[in-house]
């Protein structure tokens, strides 16, 4: 089911009847062939509704302008897991995972100002030198001359080590996180990396056995500035149940590693497929700053999130009905000319380069935003300090998923 | 033209003229004054315009309505005083207004 089979992606997105289109096949994103699905809704039914596919029917929101207003109207428009929650794909109720990006106000509020003082302003500042350190630490471990895949040993390997350090999880045991995060996020196929959602639900329970170890040497201790020691003394997180603690870890595990992994991938790609980019940068490394931004605009680490209306709902001159599952395609608003210019270039000195929708907008924008920024920020500084090139030698594995934008396999070489 | 003063976070002061009608965070974007990011461009969606008003203004600024209270919440280093520049329109009783920007905007 994973094996890529030939679908000729351009004539099934241009000739499919309109009210059969379903932009949702996970097909799609594993190909790379998801623009010409969405251009064409975006010009010929931006709010659109697909009434079957393997998620069920759903509302698909393609414009930047339609996403922004979903994004406000959290009253009506809600991330419950009791409705369904984030993503596309419904859990079965008994597996729901209760955690606060899939929460309303005011449970979401609380729980999430538990959270967010790891990412202010100060501790950022903190974290700066652990993460240059790393960074040097990975790039001067690389290979030269030799071909090797980017995603293991420098996109993986320095996210995971800057998430252990947010939990203060043993550095040694790392590579456990970004196991427990595709877990979390994989779908159930045969020969994928969780077959059934018996397998997913054994490693999440083990996750979460390694984290109760942690959270009750922390809970008695004094309060410590690492995620679980915050979230064993937030008044509104301490008295979690076990299931709920799950969903939070799965949130801050899959938020904090998969999403800045995959734009550490998308950006060496970008610069390959885009040499007069790679160019400017090197002739001025200063542009790293507004090429951040761009590189997270460009991959949208994350397709899409969902939410469901509990009222009825305008948008874009159609009515959503209370009960409705409601996609708003990240992907798709971030292409959208109307409101970014020559969107589906990749430019690396854009004037206004954070506007864009990778990250959400309204109350359930990325807590971790500026963390992400950070990591790439001082990777490509530390890169462009060593290494004149990268080069991609291979064709680019991605995921075979609707929700989660990623690459696992990126063949590189670093001239020696 | 009223005038507003952004003050950055390490005391330096940038005094411009802003026409009546434009919000605060316009006069930032416009005149490229650093410490104000203003990722959602206006939508009161994102929290990056983040400025704090200091006490003789706060009648007249006004206060957060509810989706800005809502962002200010998730503001990292947000105050009593704290408002989102996108929120405050300039107009000649707003003239000779100063706003303090945040360490950083979030």
């Amino acid at each position: 089911m994973n094996a890529p089979v030939d679908m000729d992606h351009a004539r099934i997105a241009a000739t499919t009847p309109l009210d059969r289109l379903d932009p949702s096949n996970p097909a799609i994103f594993r190909d790379d062939a998801w623009q010409p699905y969405f251009a064409r809704l975006r010009a010929e039914a931006p709010v659109h509704h697909c009434p079957e596919s393997m998620f069920g029917p759903y509302w698909s929101i393609t414009t930047y302008k339609d996403i922004m207003q979903c994004e406000l109207a959290h009253k009506v428009l809600s991330s419950d897991s009791l409705h369904g929650g984030i993503s596309i794909r419904d859990r079965d109720k008994a597996l729901r995972l209760p955690m606060f990006i899939a929460m309303d106000p005011p449970q979401h509020d609380d729980q999430r100002k538990v959270v967010q003082p790891i990412v202010a302003p100060d501790n950022l500042a903190k974290m700066e030198g652990i993460i240059r350190a790393r960074a040097i630490e990975i790039l001067e471990g690389l290979p030269r001359n030799e071909t090797f895949n980017w995603v293991d040993r420098v996109s993986i390997e320095l996210t995971v080590s800057m998430l252990a350090t947010l939990f203060d999880f043993p550095q040694e045991q790392r590579r456990r996180l970004s196991h427990w995060s595709d877990c979390a996020t994989a779908l159930p196929m045969p020969g994928g990396l969780i077959e059934t959602e018996d397998q997913r639900e054994a490693a999440l329970a083990e996750m979460l056995g390694v984290f109760t170890g942690l959270w009750n040497e922390r809970v008695n201790a004094a309060p410590r500035p690492d995620l679980i020691s915050m979230l064993a003394h937030g008044a509104a997180t301490r008295n979690m149940t076990p299931r709920e603690f799950m969903g939070n870890l799965v949130l801050l595990i899959v938020g904090g590693n998969d999403t800045t992994r995959n734009s550490i991938s998308g950006g060496v790609l970008f610069l390959n497929e885009n040499p007069a980019e790679y160019a400017k940068l090197r002739a001025n490394p200063a542009l790293v700053e507004t090429m951040v931004p761009e590189i997270i605009r460009y991959q949208t680490p994350l397709a899409h999130m969902r939410r469901t209306a509990t009222a009825d709902f305008e948008v874009g001159g159609r009515t959503i009905r209370a009960g409705e599952k409601v996609v708003m395609w990240y992907i798709s608003g971030n292409r959208d000319p109307a409101a970014i210019e020559e969107p589906d270039r990749f430019l690396i000195d854009r004037k206004r380069p954070r506007q864009h929708l990778s990250f959400g907008f309204g109350i359930h924008r990325c807590v971790g935003n500026r963390l992400a920024e950070m990591q790439l920020k001082i990777l490509w500084e530390e890169i462009l300090q060593r290494f004149p090139t990268i080069e991609v030698v291979g064709k680019p594995q991605r995921v075979y998923s609707a929700f989660v934008h990623g690459i696992t396999d990126l063949p590189v070489r670093i001239p020696g | 033209m009223p005038r507003v003063t952004y003050v950055e976070y390490n005391g330096r002061e940038h005094g411009i003229e802003l026409e009546a009608g434009l919000s605060v965070m316009q006069g930032a974007i416009e005149n490229n004054i650093p410490g104000i990011d203003a990722d959602c461009g206006g939508e009161c969606a994102c929290a990056t315009c983040h400025v704090f008003v200091p006490e003789e203004w706060l009648a007249k600024t006004g206060t957060p309505g509810e989706q800005e209270a809502s962002m200010l919440g998730f503001a990292a280093t947000a105050q009593p005083n704290s408002r989102l520049a996108c929120q405050i329109t300039m107009s000649e009783a707003l003239d000779g207004l100063v706003v303090h920007m945040p360490e950083a905007q979030h």
